[in-house]
């Protein structure tokens, strides 16, 4: 008795120490954690300030519906209404208005600026060819908006600037503001002030938007009713991704709870055995919940939705515990933990070898997955063997299930002559996926994003009709100083000029366009003439031209105040658009170290990485990386790939290891084995048959297929050893195992989320196959199993 | 590509418009009596097809020592497509359709609203509203006053908005029945820019 109570006393302490952890457990929703991390400090760097930094904060907003005309007066008071949020740093939608300040900045700096300032421009003969063109301006259509400032800039340094600075694609332009190429949806670009991880300021900054938006319908009237806003961006896809989340594990554990809780009470008519039967599960899943909060300093919501799946096994051990339990025999009595305990204990090491898979894999979202499972069953099967017999009633009974296990077992001993439609089913699975060998697998980083393949089609569009840096390619330079930065920058931006020339390059992004370096800046002040000077060679630079030298005294006096002027820094740009530009293409970490981007724009979408990194090379800027994101992202992901079919393989062979340690007839773990291949075949033929391309949470999935099927194959394979009631009630009790490994895997396939979709549905379904593939290739009950040497 | 600060709307400018005005209400009784009114102009441009022309344009600026001549070839493709080449001294090449304008210079493209740009807007309507016979397009953004008979009219246009009178004074349009032979801007501050067309085609 004291031995009973002690142990409850154990339990409930356990119990309440991981209340305390789970507590004190930080949740989060966003999707990094299933995002492999860069190998490279370098690439990680860059990944992480691509994840957190400027390029994460922009937002791509379309308009949508309604005509032409309603899109670009919704577009122009969206982007009003945006300029005002604070949350909102800089808004563009392609409208001119807006932007006075920038262009004010780039005329008051424009001799530090322009790159067509240096020492010949202002000769004789560089004014007057400067002048020349200018002349030539006037006489264009372009001439009268220009006009006013000649006498100011007669060397047309501001044409030049504003040239250069706009991307020689920019967007199509329709009613004043950007569109999209086809011309149905209007486009804007906004950055909020908060990077995309702080995923409650950007779901304030999204539903602002939204209400900006609905305001700026509600002003127009007429068509604007029928326009609605998309919204795109990497802030935006967290928002949705933890609003998923947050929703599913919500539902999902819900339903699968109710699921179960129907089921088991339909089963054992037994409010006090459901609560004893829950009771594993609860303790499991807190104690799997405790762990990966003190292994990993955080738990994932998507972490908790996986937690169903422990419903489905763990409620195992208490069913093969109270339905195993003879007419005659107290539940998880001597005879109990005699006869099914060692048969459970096994299945728990077959399921905690698939597990295994999960814990050692690179990716924090998938080990916690592992250790959070692994964690679980095993204080689950814990709890079902040495605390539940202390705590049932002595007078608790369950529904006797002997005359359904007899119908099953006649179903059981009908699927044994489905034999050989077995072998058929695994050959054909084998033919399906030898005939496919090109598409079976999802190679792309991409196919693990939480974000739906339409979304994400939503967003490249965008982007292409924006023409905005895809943040596919790029180099980054690496340097002690933000000067050095840019002026490493300026280097590179000679060579990639020369391929913008050749045709191989369409052009590119760079922070020394903005902020030249203070050597670059001063080698163009120093350029500048002083005033005596300069009035002398104007004149013979205009003889012959309409112009006189005499309108030109402003020109004289502000390129007298550009050589006086301090350099321009960073904080000359505060508050304005050309500041935000900078802020993603100019920065420094924690330790000081300066990154330069220079974002490149491929000539139609087609690269010539060769012709680049040549370039790059030639610049000789040393230390400069040149990027295909995409690519090292999808190398990153094969990696990860590589080593989760490794780990996967690992885990089969560790239990068939186990198997065979236990059984020691290598032909009975062989026919235990078989048919939860054959379903392992059959499950991912049937993907390939839909069309999924096979993702690392599918090889997970059929992982999972081997370790949990294996316990039902197990007892199948000792199905032999019990005959009558016995065996009825096992066979029972496993199709109600069955049955809540189903509900609770399939629920997950059931999810959204890829990873969660992934392993649910795979494993759903190979649940099913395995129960009914092993009956198939059971020896069948009252025969003795051949090849005794039971454990 | 501006100053980024536009002169402000002097009075004598909103004085001169409300004169006009009056003017305008004394003179319709009796353009209508003559059969020859603006409406009847506008029916009438409004019937031309598609039309070639060349152009040759002179435009006076105080900045300038002498005038610039240009000259080239105009396209027009009603309702509201307008081509203008500049063959001489240099090309280049100008497209407004709709509300869209696309600059084209030395292998350069630029493409603008319309609408963003009220300066330019104001040379580019005139011509192309009367080239289209749209008198509710130019009765939008200007004020219209049409002098003359069928076989030697001269259309005043001056704009409406303040920020387009801050640019243009006024333009006079002039012509024979329905073909325009010359255009000629007064610019806000003096400039002026004369441009006269020959028809080309049939």
């Amino acid at each position: 008795m004291r031995h009973r109570a002690l142990r409850v006393a154990i339990w409930l302490a356990g119990l309440a120490l991981c209340v305390l952890q789970v507590a004190n457990t930080r949740f989060v929703a966003d999707l990094s954690s299933f995002l492999p991390r860069a190998p490279t400090p370098e690439q990680r760097l860059l990944v992480d300030q691509l994840r957190e930094g400027a390029l994460s904060r922009v937002v791509l907003l379309g308009i949508e519906g309604a005509d032409a005309a309603t899109r670009g007066a919704l577009s122009r008071a969206l982007a009003d209404g945006l300029r005002r949020d604070p949350a909102f740093a800089a808004v563009a939608n392609g409208a001119a208005a807006g932007h006075e300040r920038e262009r004010e900045l780039l005329f008051a700096h424009r001799y530090a600026l322009s790159p067509a300032v240096d020492a010949r421009r202002f000769s004789v003969e560089g004014l007057r060819e400067a002048v020349t063109e200018t002349v030539a301006l006037l006489a264009s259509p372009a001439g009268p908006a220009l006009k006013a400032i000649v006498p100011r800039d007669p060397t047309g340094e501001l044409v030049g600037l504003v040239e250069r600075l706009q991307s020689t694609s920019g967007p199509r332009v329709e009613e004043g503001v950007w569109v999209s190429p086809d011309g149905a949806r209007a486009l804007l670009i906004a950055r909020t002030l908060a990077g995309a991880s702080d995923i409650d300021a950007q779901s304030r900054a999204i539903a602002s938007a939204e209400a900006a938006f609905a305001k700026a319908v509600a002003q127009s009237g007429g068509k604007a009713g029928q326009a609605r806003l998309v919204l795109t961006g990497a802030g935006v896809f967290s928002v949705r991704a933890r609003a998923m989340i947050e929703s599913e594990v919500l539902r999902i554990g819900i339903v699968a709870g109710a699921f179960v809780v129907i089921l088991l009470l339909a089963v054992y008519r037994s409010a006090a055995a459901l609560a004893l039967g829950l009771a594993p599960v609860v303790t499991g899943a807190l104690a799997g919940i405790a762990a990966v909060s003190l292994g990993h300093g955080l738990v994932h919501g998507i972490t908790l939705g996986f937690g169903t799946t422990l419903i489905g096994e763990a409620v195992d051990y208490s069913i093969f515990l109270f339905v195993q339990a003879g007419r005659d025999e107290r539940p998880g009595g001597d005879a109990w933990i005699r006869g099914s305990w060692p048969t459970i204990r096994l299945g728990v090491a077959t399921s905690i070898a698939g597990f295994a898979a999960l814990l050692l894999s690179g990716l924090p979202g998938l080990a916690q997955l592992g250790l959070y499972s692994i964690v679980g069953l095993i204080v689950a099967a814990l709890v079902a063997r040495y605390v539940l017999p202390a705590l049932l009633p002595p007078g608790l009974r369950v529904r006797d299930l002997s005359a359904a296990g007899e119908r099953l077992a006649t179903l059981a001993s009908m699927a044994r002559r489905l034999r050989w439609a077995v072998a058929v089913l695994a050959a054909a699975a084998v033919a399906v996926l030898a005939s496919r060998p090109g598409t079976l697998w999802d190679t792309e980083l991409a196919s693990l994003n939480p974000i739906g393949a339409g979304d994400r089609k939503l967003d490249a569009e965008l982007r292409a009709g924006l023409a905005a840096p895809d943040a596919r390619f790029m180099v980054a330079v690496f340097a002690p100083s933000e000067d050095a930065a840019l002026a490493a920058a300026e280097k590179l931006g000679e060579r990639m000029d020369r391929l913008v020339a050749e045709g191989k390059l369409a052009g590119y992004e760079s922070p020394a366009r903005f902020l030249p370096s203070l050597a670059t800046q001063k080698a163009r002040r120093d350029s500048l003439p002083e005033a005596a000077a300069l009035r002398e060679r104007l004149v013979p630079a205009l003889a012959g031209l309409p112009l006189r030298a005499g309108k030109l005294e402003p020109f004289v006096a502000d390129v007298q105040q550009a050589r006086e002027a301090p350099a321009l820094t960073r904080a000359s740009f505060r508050g304005t658009a050309l500041d935000l530009a900078l802020d993603g293409l100019l920065f420094a970490d924690a330790s000081g170290r300066w990154t330069a981007l220079v974002g490149l724009r491929g000539v139609s979408n087609a690269f010539d990485p060769g012709a680049i990194a040549g370039a790059v090379s030639a610049s000789g800027v040393p230390g400069a990386l040149f990027l295909d994101l995409k690519a090292e992202a999808d190398r990153l992901y094969a990696g990860y790939l590589e080593q989760a079919v490794l780990l996967c393989s690992l885990g089969v062979l560790a239990v068939a290891a186990i198997l065979l340690a236990a059984i020691r007839s290598p032909r009975r773990v062989a026919r235990i084995l078989a048919p939860l291949l054959a379903s392992v075949l059959v499950v991912a033929a049937l993907h390939a048959l839909a069309g999924t391309r096979l993702t690392i949470p599918h090889l997970v999935g059929l992982t999972l297929i081997v370790a949990i099927g294996s316990n039902y194959a197990l007892f199948f394979d000792r199905i032999g050893e019990r005959a009558g009631p016995d065996a009825a009630r096992t066979l029972a009790s496993l199709a109600l195992a069955n049955v809540t490994t189903i509900a609770s895997f399939g629920l997950l396939g059931l999810s959204s989320i890829p990873v969660l979709n992934a392993i649910g549905s795979s494993v759903a379904v190979g649940a099913f196959l395995s129960l009914v593939f092993s009956a198939a290739w059971s020896s069948g009950s009252g025969q003795p199993s051949r090849g005794d040497a039971a454990a | 590509m501006t100053s980024g600060r536009r002169p402000a709307q002097p009075d004598f400018v909103r004085a001169a418009r409300s004169l006009v005005a009056a003017a305008l209400l004394a003179l319709a009784p009796w353009a209508s009596a003559a059969g020859w009114d603006v409406a009847t102009l506008m029916e009438l441009l409004s019937r031309n097809k598609p039309g070639r022309a060349t152009f040759n344009e002179t435009r006076h600026l105080a900045l300038l020592d002498r005038p610039l001549e240009l000259s080239g070839e105009l396209r027009f493709t009603p309702p509201n497509r307008l081509e203008k080449r500049t063959l001489a001294p240099g090309t280049d090449s100008m497209v407004v359709d709709g509300d869209v304008l696309t600059l084209e210079r030395a292998g350069r493209r630029h493409t603008l609203s319309l609408r963003e740009h009220p300066e330019i807007a104001v040379f580019i309507e005139s011509i192309r509203g009367t080239l289209a016979g749209d008198r509710a397009a130019l009765e939008r953004a200007y004020a219209l006053a049409l002098e003359g008979e069928a076989k030697r009219w001269n259309l005043v246009l001056k704009p409406l908005s303040p920020v387009a009178a801050g640019f243009v004074a006024r333009i006079e349009v002039s012509g024979r029945q329905a073909d325009i032979h010359r255009v000629e801007i007064f610019q806000a501050d003096g400039d002026r820019t004369l441009m006269m067309i020959r028809r080309t085609d049939p």
